[in-house]
């Protein structure tokens, strides 16, 4: 017996099952990183001194990924658009950008990691450096898996699209919702970790 | 999803892929069940071990004593290290892989597709996921007691500063934490897809069983609860692992030692994340009981429920409060007056939708044709335990009242009366309710009544007294059970009542596992409704085939049209279409004569 | 839907995404240059959140299509949001009231 409303909406909720659980997902998300804010606020509320994030950390390099993270979501959105407009090779070039962004990204984080490790910054080291390899670290993690899902429906998981062209696009949405929260999530930790 | 289409095959699907990695829900929700069964077993023994120590400090344990070996028991004799694990580990299995994968994964995922009418979960390979997390995460907990130091002995709560410095079994509690957490989620996230989508026809979120409700409000607090556990998990392992402190104050000393550590940290920051996931932990616990005491009530007082648009808006508003009252399990850190009153105040408004549904449950009894089966007596005894549980709470959620009685017995007490007599008893009735759909044969009723009696009678024998010692101020955790403390003394023959009352629960428990097993072959065969039931589980082949139902069910009314004047049998079912009732909606049932 | 309603659709749909990219893009500038002006905390903080806040509600209203989203997907955010909240809040005003108890 066929599951229903994988693909198509039902009526009466206008949501197909893969974007309800999506959005579930997204907002158990949004609690798992609410709690790391939380966390971060009370150790600073409660520290006796606090080092200004941009005294100890790359500001130019942080705000390149944040413009190649907030261009990938673009380009995320737009490749899902091509879809919708049955334009594939339009989509394979925006998800390959966004792939190639989301690596950029992860390239420069790698180089941010290893300049504090070599300047002998690590997660021991103090309380804000705790919490800026943790939950940029969580945040990277994020990245890659995004990072990994976009190469899969850009590769293997494109044959889909001869099949049920319909599915494959929610499939993008889908993919691209996470890729969007994932990005938000960045626009927060930025200024939180790096400028304030 | 789009191979589904083959579903029809499944005749042919290989042992494995039909019992082991198996897609349909029923599967599933049965693998769960019986994993949960054997975790529940397992985290029962560790407090009988502990029980022996409590009721005997410092002698040795007879015949089986040797078996545990020098590390643990030297001579049968428990090392306080050992007995440390084993109230941790007892804590955390039965929670966390006892209770809720049998209560959410076991009843959830085999119940609430066929409550709704649907044909499988909607996410079939993400179920499978979710099961295959628990038993990753159930196999590295079980694993932890053979690592060195042994398992995780800084309670089920896991409280730094004292976790971040416990021995290697701690990170192997984080792990197995982070698994059933995983699959917790998953399993949420498909639980509310499933009901929301996948409800039959004419299913309207008003005719919605009390259970599905109940499974429907515990996904979203498993949900949003649990994150911030998985965060406050991430935390742990950075300070136990890579050598932050986030949950180490500064100036530390631990044995005349300062440790080499940071500082800067928070200890009071693990418990604000913990009991943000573990307050409405306690709700995901109790309110699939009360589902299935509420479908157990129903049928066999063979009347609607009385008041269940009150118990749905009651549910939602619990489940609402259960995560704004945290904080109430932290009256003693210091927090101040304010902040004390605030989570005062939103832990007695909580309880008010607890009364309100209990009061419910136990007004339908009003008036009822009882039928005393073996269901019915588990649903009936939950009743009031789950009654004292929710009392004996109230003091405890007064701050001034707290103070006295924080982490003493009584704290225990309370919390076993609403999981042990309470949700426990609630889970067998489901099963004894259940297991005619899931096997086409009923339990033994003799057995199930053997079963009852005495479990009803010794779990209060354990949970009563706890009340008592607590209320003399007896700590919870003491190796020796309070024997070195002057105060303790009055109480201390409680020990023995307590560890007695609990070896005859385990006792017990033989008739259940003997009844179980022998019905499976030798019960009696049942047909698809075997207790005129009104919900549309009902209206499936017992056993259900892949796929569950043989056309596409509909409902046509509420949940329990139980004695509808002038109808010819005392149930109307959702599912039926009833004589010349098809063009009305809603309720049907009261104006059919 | 007719395909030719749909594409004319998505190309209103790209231009916006443009926009948003464009304004996301001068938010970020404008963040990274206000902290260099030496505001105190409490308004440097209240500057950086607002700007944040701007920027992330424009992810999720135009990218993630949250401006023409279903009824059950805004019921479940916003209690989610409510929740959220709670958890900032709560551990940091327990942590202010102890400290001025």
């Amino acid at each position: 017996m066929e599951i229903p409303y994988t693909v198509s909406e039902r009526p009466d909720t206008g949501l197909n099952n893969v974007k309800i659980g999506i959005w579930l997902f997204l907002a158990s998300e949004i609690m798992l990183f609410g709690a790391l804010f939380a966390s971060y606020i009370l150790l600073r509320v409660g520290a006796t001194k606090w080092p200004d994030g941009s005294s100890i950390l790359s500001v130019p390099m942080a705000f390149t990924n944040t413009m190649v993270l907030i261009s990938s979501s673009v380009t995320m959105v737009m490749a899902w658009a091509s879809l919708m407009e049955k334009k594939l090779g339009r989509y394979r070039l925006f998800m390959g950008l966004t792939i190639v962004l989301g690596l950029a990204f992860l390239v420069i984080k790698f180089f941010e990691y290893r300049a504090k490790f070599h300047h002998g910054l690590h997660p021991s080291t103090s309380t804000f450096m705790a919490l800026y390899f943790t939950l940029t670290g969580l945040h990277a993690a994020h990245v890659a898996g995004g990072i990994g899902i976009n190469a899969y429906l850009w590769g293997p998981g494109l044959k889909l699209w001869e099949r049920a062209p319909q599915q494959f696009t929610n499939r993008v949405e889908t993919a691209g919702l996470f890729w969007h929260f994932v990005d938000l999530v960045w626009i927060f930790l930025f200024p939180v970790l790096y400028l304030l | 999803m789009a191979d589904s289409a083959h579903g029809t095959h499944h005749a042919e699907m290989s042992f494995w892929r039909r019992y082991v990695f198996s897609t349909d829900h029923k599967v599933i929700g049965i693998q769960y069940s019986i994993t949960a069964l054997v975790f529940l077993f397992f985290g029962f023994s560790l407090m009988l071990l502990m029980r022996w120590q409590l009721a005997y400090p410092d002698q040795p344990l007879p015949i089986i004593g040797g078996l545990f070996g020098e590390l643990r028991m030297p001579g049968g004799v428990m090392l306080p290290d050992f007995y440390n694990q084993l109230g941790a580990m007892h804590g955390t299995i039965m929670v966390f892989l006892g209770v809720v994968p049998l209560a959410v994964g076991g009843f959830g995922n085999f119940v609430v597709p066929l409550q709704i009418g649907a044909p499988d979960m909607a996410f079939p390979r993400l179920n499978m996921a979710s099961y295959w997390a628990l038993f990753l995460g159930g196999v590295t907990m079980f694993a932890s007691f053979f690592v060195p130091g042994g398992a995780a002995q800084s309670g089920w709560t896991s409280y730094p500063p004292l976790s971040d410095i416990a021995p290697m079994g701690q990170t192997i509690w984080l792990v197995g934490m982070l698994f059933l957490i995983v699959s917790s989620l998953l399993g949420a996230i498909n639980f509310i897809t499933t009901i929301l989508q996948l409800r039959a026809p004419g299913l309207t979120f008003m005719r919605f069983p009390f259970f599905v409700w109940a499974q429907f409000v515990t996904a979203f607090l498993l949900l949003l609860g649990f994150p911030p556990l998985q965060a406050a998990g991430i935390f742990q392992l950075m300070d136990r692992l890579a050598g932050t402190s986030f949950f180490l104050p500064s100036g530390l000393v631990v044995s005349g030692q300062p440790i080499a550590a940071t500082g800067g940290g928070s200890p009071i920051l693990w418990q604000h994340l913990f009991w943000f996931l573990a307050h409405p932990e306690v709700y995901v616990l109790i309110l699939p009981a009360m589902g299935i005491v509420a479908e157990v009530v129903a049928n066999n007082t063979r009347k609607p429920l009385w008041g269940y648009k009150s118990m749905v808006y009651s549910l939602l508003f619990l489940g609402f409060m259960s995560f704004i009252v945290w904080a109430h399990h932290m009256f003693i850190t210091g927090m101040g007056t304010a902040m004390s009153s605030f989570f005062q105040t939103t832990t007695m408004i909580i309880s008010i939708p607890s009364v309100i549904i209990l009061s419910c449950l136990i007004i339908s009894l009003w008036g009822g044709s009882i039928r005393f089966n073996t269901p019915m007596l588990f649903a009936l005894a939950f009743l009031p335990m789950f009654g004292i549980g929710g009392l004996t709470g109230l003091p405890l959620g007064l701050a001034t009242a707290d103070i006295h009685l924080h982490d003493t017995y009584y704290v225990i007490g309370h919390f076993h009366y609403v999981v042990a007599p309470g949700t426990i008893l609630a889970l067998f009735a489901g099963i004894y309710y259940w297991y005619p759909k899931a096997t086409g044969r009923k339990m033994s009723e003799f057995l199930g009544k053997l079963h009852f009696w005495p479990s009803f009678i010794f779990m209060n024998g354990v949970f009563l007294p706890m009340l008592i010692q607590g209320l003399h101020g007896v700590q919870r955790r003491l190796y020796d059970g309070g024997a070195a403390y002057a105060h303790a003394q009055p109480v201390l023959h409680l020990n023995k009542i307590m560890s007695y009352s609990a070896w005859g629960l385990a006792l017990t428990q033989v008739f259940f596992i003997v009844n179980f097993f022998w019905s499976l072959r030798k019960g009696e065969k049942t047909s698809d409704n075997p207790w005129e039931a009104t919900t549309i589980e009902w209206s499936a082949p017992s056993p259900p085939p892949h796929g569950n139902f043989v056309s596409m069910p509909q409902a046509y009314r509420g949940p329990y049209e139980y004695s509808v004047p002038g109808h010819p049998t005392d149930f109307l079912p959702q599912f039926s279409p009833g004589a010349g009732e098809k063009a009305k909606t809603g309720q049907a049932g009261k104006t059919s004569h | 839907m007719s395909t030719e309603s749909h594409t004319v659709d998505i190309q209103k749909h790209v231009r916006w995404y443009l926009r948003v990219f464009a304004a996301l893009m001068i938010l970020t500038v404008v963040t990274v240059a206000v902290s260099y002006l030496e505001l105190t905390t409490r308004l440097a903080v209240a500057v950086a959140l607002f700007i944040a806040t701007i920027k992330g509600s424009l992810v999720a209203c135009y990218f993630m299509h949250l401006i023409s989203e279903r009824k059950f997907i805004y019921t479940v955010l916003i209690v989610t949001v409510i929740f959220f909240v709670a958890m900032l809040l709560g551990p940091v005003m327990t942590q202010i009231n102890s400290a001025g108890a």
